[in-house]
């Protein structure tokens, strides 16, 4: 087995072809993960275990001379798994798990405040059989609330090495780093621990005699402010107090930094209209690149402000606890919990949405929530609310002290929500009618000061899948677009000869437009959205944003370019049908922007979305059933508020 | 000593008492999930307080808290008293 390694522990000479492979493993809340990034330093891949809905993490560290292939192994509570990734983690350990190797040694890492639950996994684990290392988290928790550990006799108690690391303070990494270079010396249990429950109860407690273990007195804090924040009547209160400022925060925080990227993209068009010499170039530059990805990253700051409170919260501890709050109403819908922050999560952008499920034990409350998750409102939907809802209320409008464009968009996230609840109760209706059910429970962790460190590194994760989708989607789907709206090039002469005047450069680009192959496109899927009232150019900025429903605003914009780049709404409130049966009315009257609104809602148009279901799923399957049950819905919900809205007389 | 035996789903926040049984129903794999979680017999349990709506519950258990939805914790059989 160890063909090529002479020596063994830390060898100068690297050993390339055989890389050790060691795991972690614990409970959800032990510190895996950030022990898992202190000893690989960030440089995680992840990916999914063959064919399931498991996510993988996998990363490498050096030590000495030597590779180590670090695997962050899903959480568990006990190797009798009840949830998909519990069984992924039996399976890997047990080296059953086809395409991943079965680990040469493990890290089991467990929190030092619940050393008394968490002793029972170790037993289990140490029943295994693989070179196994203990390593203690939170022992600085532990230390301050009036606990004991004595570290050197729980590892002469359990028979393995045990190591004390505070992750998050990279406290205890290097001692880690240098008991791994000599996994192969380690030291074994004399006698595997007991498998019979009482047995392996009395085990833990002698170990924990053994071992000088005080357990910690209650954090005062955290039930102090649990008395308030989890009180039938103040919790409710500050849990809705909770949700507002949250919206409120990214709301008008984000406002002045995002007049700040609009200023540097405005400058930055009218540098490249100034110096870019070819028109055709500086149409590209500044209509699509600029136009395009600017009208995008202008969220980048309300997004980014979003998962950085998102982090906040779950850093803190209260996510546990809206969780816990809000298990009951998510119960009627078949859902727990946790789903709700997964859904709320969503409200920013459902990719870390579907991401945060993974904290859902039960694969198909996981699936139900995944199949909502799109149709909550993202902040991507939110630029083409704004321009939608402005051109079907007028700003002064009122009903009694709203506005009435505030109640359209807060009808519109509503809708959001209450579809995305209905859709997780049917998907988990069809899921439910196979399989047994997962047991709810939840740890309540105490209420922890965040590192800002892991605040930051969870924020930008979040945030870089967001800035990925607009360098390549967006991009991507700009300078497409741009192509289709300007080619086939007019010559002249057939200008002349269509009777276009051209000195005049608005007609010029008019009839280009109206004569480009995407207006061929946008003529070609008239006959599907005829009755929905849109025209060719609406489906045009349909069909574009299909990548990401932001490129909607830059189509039209685009498409309206030819009359006022600078306030598409205003060229777009007197567009007119250009041809067929309705040429000459209005296109934006009330029942098409209904419609329209009602179309985005539902729509799932977001490539993004669409590939992480596909990693999260592990199958094409899901990602297929979400776009199409999806789409279809947009359609007749839109048709049902195209009519709706005829007939109120709109 | 020697109370009755009873749910844990049953008891008032403040209650305290030791697992006698856990039983699993339909679905074994919730009582050994429920014996990973620290609810074996002996194991001393306080019902720390209930969610707003009054499901799920918060549990202590083995120095630690963790919340179980009624129907789970119909399944944890404890003697009241103060051990």
């Amino acid at each position: 087995m160890s063909a090529g390694c002479h020596d063994t522990g830390v060898g100068a000479g690297a050993d390339l072809v055989q890389v050790p492979r060691v795991a972690l493993v614990g409970s959800p809340n032990a510190g895996k993960t950030s022990v898992f990034n202190g000893l690989t330093g960030l440089r995680a891949r992840t990916g999914n275990y063959p064919g399931v809905t498991v996510s993988r993490f996998v990363g490498s560290c050096r030590v000495g001379g030597q590779r180590y292939v670090v695997e962050d192994l899903p959480g568990l509570y006990g190797l009798e798994p009840v949830s998909p990734d519990e069984r992924i983690t039996v399976d890997v350990l047990d080296g059953r798990l086809e395409g991943v190797p079965r680990p040469d040694a493990v890290l089991i890492v467990v929190d030092a405040t619940t050393l008394r639950r968490s002793l029972g996994c170790v037993a289990q684990v140490l029943g295994r059989g693989l070179p196994a290392c203990v390593v203690v988290t939170f022992t600085d928790e532990l230390a301050r609330r009036q606990g004991r550990l004595d570290v050197e006799a729980l590892g002469q108690a359990l028979g393995v090495p045990v190591v004390a690391v505070v992750g998050h303070r990279g406290y205890g990494v290097s001692e880690l780093r240098e008991l791994m270079g000599g996994w192969r010396a380690w030291t074994a249990p004399a006698l595997a621990p007991p498998t019979d429950p009482a047995e392996r109860d009395a085990w833990v407690e002698s170990v924990l005699a053994f071992a000088d273990y005080r357990a910690p007195e209650r954090h005062r804090v955290t039930r102090r402010v649990d008395d308030v924040l989890l009180h039938p009547v103040w919790g409710t209160l500050v849990f809705f107090a909770v949700m507002v400022l949250f919206f409120q925060t990214v709301f008008t925080l984000a406002a002045p930094l995002q007049d700040g990227v609009e200023s540097l993209f405005a400058r930055l068009a009218e540098l490249v209209a100034e110096r870019v010499g070819p028109a055709w170039l500086a149409g590209l530059l500044g209509d699509a690149l600029i136009g395009g990805v600017g009208g995008v990253l202008v969220f980048v700051p309300q997004i980014v402000l979003l998962f950085l409170l998102l982090a906040l919260l779950e850093g803190v501890g209260y996510m546990a606890r809206a969780a816990f709050v809000m298990d009951r109403v998510m119960a009627r819908f078949g859902l727990e919990g946790r789903a709700f922050v997964a859904l709320l999560s969503s409200f920013a952008c459902a990719v870390p949405g579907i991401m945060a499920t993974r904290t859902l034990p039960s694969a198909r409350d996981r699936l139900a929530t995944m199949m909502a998750a799109p149709l909550m409102t993202c902040s991507a939907r939110l630029p083409v609310y704004v321009l939608l809802i402005g051109l079907l209320v007028e700003p002064s409008r009122k009903v009694g002290p709203f506005g009435a464009q505030g109640l359209v968009m807060f009808g519109l996230y509503l809708l959001g929500a209450v579809s995305a609840l209905l859709a997780a109760w049917v998907f988990k209706r069809i899921g439910d009618r196979r399989g047994q059910p997962v047991p709810f429970y939840m740890e309540l962790p105490p209420y922890r000061l965040p590192a800002p460190r892991a605040v930051l590194v969870a924020m930008w994760s979040s945030a870089r899948a967001f800035l990925r989708k607009c360098s390549t989607v967006i991009v991507g789907t700009a300078v497409v677009l741009w192509l289709l709206l300007n080619l086939p090039l007019q010559s002249t002469a057939h200008l002349r000869a269509a009777g276009v005047d051209t000195g005049d450069p608005v007609a010029v680009s008019a009839y280009s437009v109206d004569h480009s192959y995407a207006a061929g496109l946008g003529r070609a899927v008239a006959p599907v959205f005829e009755p929905l009232g849109f025209d060719w150019r609406v489906n045009i900025g349909v069909l574009s944003a299909q990548g990401a429903r932001e490129t909607f605003v830059a189509t039209l914009g685009q498409v309206a370019a030819a009359e006022d780049p600078e306030d598409p709404a205003r060229a777009l409130r007197e567009m007119t049908y250009s041809d067929g049966p309705r040429a000459g009315e209005p296109v934006f009257t009330a029942p098409t922007v209904a419609a329209l609104l009602v179309y985005f809602v539902y729509a799932l148009q977001c490539m993004a979305t669409v590939a992480v279901l596909r990693r999260e799923t592990g199958t094409w399957r899901w990602p297929v059933i979400a776009f199409s049950y999806l789409t279809a819905l947009a359609w007749v919900m839109a048709w049902l508020a195209r009519t709706v809205t005829v007939l109120a007389g709109g | 000593m020697g109370g009755v035996q009873r749910a844990l789903a049953e008891l008032e926040p403040g209650a305290r008492g030791s697992v006698s049984e856990v039983v699993g129903g339909e679905v074994p794999a919730v009582a050994r999930r429920l014996a990973d979680l620290g609810f074996v017999p002996g194991a001393v349990v306080e019902v720390v307080r209930r969610a707003p709506l009054r499901d799920p519950v918060v549990y202590r258990v083995k120095d630690y808290e963790v919340c179980l939805r009624r129907a789970q914790a119909a399944c944890v059989y404890v003697v009241e008293g103060q051990p």
